[in-house]
């Protein structure tokens, strides 16, 4: 639950959102959910030429499962922050994996 | 204590689910791309937490270049693991601006085909004879990659279609 909480915390920022079909598409993070899917909004194509059938679209709602990379803007991860919570994250999975 | 804080508490505007971000979309008119590349434009009537979908007056838009045609296809259930992404287009009052301007501008074509500017609506031929093209021409660069690769010494994989 640890990046579904991260993606929580950068809504409303702009990202890049690359497919696995090599699609990117630039737009402002509106939601997501526990699938990480993503809905973007203000949306634009990078490579508008290869993909005009996008050029009408305003915002998408992304399966997670499609998704190759997010790039964030570098001043909004706080990365100090994130590794905090990521080793609370691995020691509570330690914790429970080590109760059973 | 000042209502709005309250109000935000008591009821966040945003809920992280898969259904808050897709019930909004519910009964509009939208474009669903698949993993198989396919495009089909329709009314939205359910859905669920899988992105399974179900569309109505769905139609099959071939795309291939900024050329396109729509083929009426019907109602669909979609397996939400072939879907890619959802798109909305703008706002239906944008969309009626823009129908009644390409109305005044060119009265003989179909003002809703019209609604993605950078794009060109062809017969139902001409769609295929472009797909045909495009698909010859990939072929014949795959063909001349993969002789350039073996003549190199690489070893040829099977093409895989699907990049997911």
């Amino acid at each position: 639950m640890l990046f579904f909480s991260f993606y929580k915390t950068l809504i409303d920022e702009e990202v890049i959102v690359e497919l696995k079909n090599d699609m990117s598409i630039r737009g402002t993070l509106k939601s997501v959910d526990q699938f990480l899917n993503i809905k973007l909004d203000d949306i634009s194509v990078l490579d508008e030429i290869k993909y005009p059938h996008l050029s009408s679209v305003k915002n998408v709602f992304i399966r997670g499962s499609v998704v190759r990379y997010v790039h964030l803007p570098a001043a909004v991860v706080d990365t100090t922050l994130l590794e905090d919570a990521s080793r609370k994250e691995a020691a509570s999975q330690a914790a429970k994996a080590g109760g059973r | 204590m000042n209502p709005l804080a309250l109000d935000a508490a008591a009821l966040p505007s945003i809920i992280f689910t898969t259904a808050a971000q897709l019930v909004d979309c519910v009964d509009r008119r939208l474009l669903v791309v698949l993993r198989d590349g396919r495009k089909l434009i329709g009314i939205l009537r359910s859905f669920d937490q899988y992105a399974n979908l179900v569309l109505q007056d769905t139609v099959e838009r071939i795309v291939v270049g900024s050329l396109y045609n729509d083929q009426p296809r019907g109602v669909y259930i979609i397996r939400g693991e072939n879907v890619v992404l959802v798109g909305q287009t703008v706002r239906l009052c944008l969309i009626f601006m823009i129908v009644i301007a390409i109305i005044v501008l060119t009265p003989m074509q179909d003002p809703e085909k019209e609604a993605t500017p950078l794009m060109k609506h062809v017969s139902l031929d001409e769609i295929f004879e472009a797909q045909q093209q495009e698909s010859d021409s990939r072929r014949q660069r795959e063909e001349l990659k993969n002789s350039k690769l073996i003549d190199i010494g690489f070893s040829i994989d099977s093409q895989a279609e699907d990049m997911y």
